[in-house]
């Protein structure tokens, strides 16, 4: 059966508020599989441990499988350091950078989308190494998606909700947009729970800046691809949390996995819980990924 | 390994001429690409075929120089046929080594030709020791070249813990997010450095009038917006302005240029083999220009000369006339 995980919170939430938000997960959401953990900047980490042991025994109690990512660009000894200790632990982990490959090679792992897996050869290597699940990129086509599940022997994983990833960086483009810098931001990026919004100079929304990543304006929603992903072999439907009600988003992307709600039903229900924010789906079709195409 | 005393200087060739330039214009390596997806300037009216390739090796062997070639793209899931092709023609055409990124390919040439050098392309963003370590170990790369996103102190800590030659960007166009890991321009043209070997590939460029200003737009967006007598840059993504909380500005970077001569003694000092020069769109003369200039302040550095016409040249011919150290200058982040 198609599995649902919530992937890694991107954005910088209060403790509480992120602490919060998995509880009800546990509690509510029809989902399999949850990511914890810091992908974005090493600094926000320390902010929210404290909480980490509480919300793992929540979900885990709630039967939810819980994996810990990692960070997505890594430089500094603190944080290899940092990295070294969470592959370390008995837990699951998702790798998204290559130094977290080597530290889990040999053990079951799971591989995240900031991995670059275009191919089937890649793909072979990392099954290889103990990938037992495949997060594919989400510049990816849906030909070059089904082409890379079929051939996958293990399980195979795509966004359909929330915001893309776009890039990763070393310069903090919220210390800059607030003006300080990034070794005293003062956590500048906590004031956009969703990210801030970065137009062009027309005043038309363009990307969202989340610290040193940039991402989509729009949510990527790919509920009318969830039946061909499904036959292709996708296995795992990510949702990415956004400020939306997630675990009414669970619901949605459950019922038409399960065939007991159509996409385009889905969709209206989904406008009700995401206000204004544009849907967008152009990579999965092959084309410009801030594309919206329903057809 | 060559025994280089001084830093080794890598030019780009986008074209064959542009390699013989850059080899009499005194570049130690001469880097080019296919003329196809494979390499990450796939650029119309530029790069190699095999016989191409075949003569620009013979050209710099004869003087002692080297070609590498550049198939840092991710192959196409069910297609890596041109890929595979691409290294094997590299392999025969006598190339000095190959620049990969993919994990796939990396194996594959390793299996295949052993004995053909292997360079860690800057698309795969090896930004730690344990990363470059891993490359090392399980592909046997012998040089990394190193994302362009690190300061020199970080630079220095680095290369003091790895065991392979580093290879650091030094003038020429930069953007500001991690190689290989960058789809903004995918998504707005559907195209990519990682895919497709473009970054705001000029078919979806376009310029238009607003009233008194003009607009440059990429696709369907517009970048930036110019006074009619000011100089508009071209309009990649990391380089456009964007508005945040009511300010416009250059959120990730402004449209300027990496010119590192100012900083050659220290990334010297830092342990770097090879200083890389990036432009394989740039005309023959602008490769001739920047790596003459180059030779001449190298050559003067190595007899602790220095040379102000030279890093004069090269202040003029940055990028929009704007230059940066970006990321190896203090405070960058």
């Amino acid at each position: 059966m198609s599995k649902l995980t919530l992937g890694p919170l991107f954005f910088q939430w209060k403790p509480e508020q992120r602490r919060d938000m998995y509880f009800r997960i546990a509690d509510e959401a029809p989902i399999d599989c949850v990511y914890l953990g810091e992908v974005v900047c090493s600094k926000r980490e320390p902010l929210y441990y404290d909480y980490l042991p509480e919300i793992v025994e929540r979900l885990s109690a709630a039967g939810k499988q819980v994996v810990l990512s990692t960070l997505a660009l890594i430089t500094s000894d603190r944080e290899l350091a940092a990295i070294a200790e969470r592959c370390g632990e008995a837990m699951i982990v998702e790798a998204n950078d290559v130094a977290s490959i080597s530290l889990l090679k040999g053990r079951p792992h799971i591989t995240g989308p900031f991995i670059n897996v275009f191919n089937e050869a890649t793909l072979d290597f990392l099954v290889r190494q103990g990938a037992i699940r495949v997060n594919l990129p989400v510049e990816l086509s849906g030909t070059a998606i089904a082409t890379l599940a079929r051939h996958n022997p293990v399980e195979t994983e795509v966004l359909v909700f929330g915001r893309q990833p776009l890039s990763v960086s070393m310069r903090c483009y919220h210390s800059r947009a607030y003006g300080v810098h990034k070794e005293s931001c003062q956590f500048v990026c906590e004031t956009d729970p969703d990210g801030l919004a970065a137009s062009q100079l027309t005043g038309a929304p363009l990307l969202r800046v989340n610290g040193t990543q940039t991402m989509s304006h729009g949510y990527a929603v790919l509920l009318r691809e969830l039946t061909t992903l499904q036959t292709a072999g996708v296995t795992h439907f990510r949702l990415s949390p956004q400020v939306a009600d997630m675990v009414q988003v669970a619901e949605i992307y459950r019922s038409v996995l399960d065939g007991d709600l159509d996409a385009a039903s889905g969709e209206a229900l989904l406008h009700n819980l995401t206000g204004e924010t544009p849907y967008v789906n152009g990579y999965v079709r092959g084309r410009e990924g801030m594309a919206w195409a329903e057809t | 390994m060559r025994d280089i005393a001084y830093l080794e200087l890598v030019c780009p060739a986008g074209t064959p001429a542009a390699l013989r330039t850059a080899i009499d214009a005194g570049a130690d390596t001469v880097y080019c690409g296919f003329r196809d997806c494979t390499n990450a300037r796939n650029y119309p009216g530029l790069n190699f075929d095999a016989k191409e390739l075949r003569e620009g090796v013979a050209y710099a062997h004869a003087r002692g120089r080297w070609v590498i070639v550049a198939i840092n793209t991710f192959p196409r899931a069910g297609d890596v046929g041109p890929w595979h092709r691409a290294i094997d023609t590299a392999a025969a055409c006598g190339a000095d080594a190959v620049i990969l990124a993919d994990i796939g390919l990396l194996d594959y040439a390793m299996r295949k030709h052993p004995n053909l050098r292997r360079h860690l392309s800057v698309q795969a963003a090896a930004s730690n020791p344990l990363s470059i370590d891993f490359y090392r170990e399980t592909f046997g790369i012998s040089r990394v070249v190193l994302p362009r996103v690190l300061a020199v102190d970080e630079v220095a800590s680095l290369i003091s813990r790895m065991k392979v030659e580093a290879e650091v960007f030094a003038f020429g166009s930069v953007g500001t997010m991690v190689e290989g890991r960058c789809t903004l321009s995918s998504y707005i043209t559907g195209r990519s450095p990682s895919s497709d070997g473009v970054c705001a590939p000029a078919e979806f460029v376009h310029y238009r009038e607003d009233g008194a200003f003009m607009e440059s737009c990429l696709g369907d967006v517009v970048m930036n917006r110019y006074a009619r007598n000011e100089n508009a840059a071209y309009p990649t993504p990391c380089k456009c302005r964007l508005v945040t909380n009511d300010n416009a500005s250059y959120l990730f970077e402004e449209p300027v240029g990496l010119n590192a001569v100012s900083i050659l003694p220290q990334l010297k000092a830092a342990g770097v083999t090879a200083l890389k020069i990036e432009g394989r769109q740039r005309s023959r003369a602008y490769v001739g220009q920047v790596v003459t200039a180059f030779r001449t302040v190298l050559d003067g550095l190595a007899r602790g000369e220095s040379k102000p016409q030279a890093v004069a040249d090269l202040h003029a011919m940055a990028e929009g006339g704007k230059e940066t150290l970006s990321a190896y200058k203090k405070g960058w982040k």
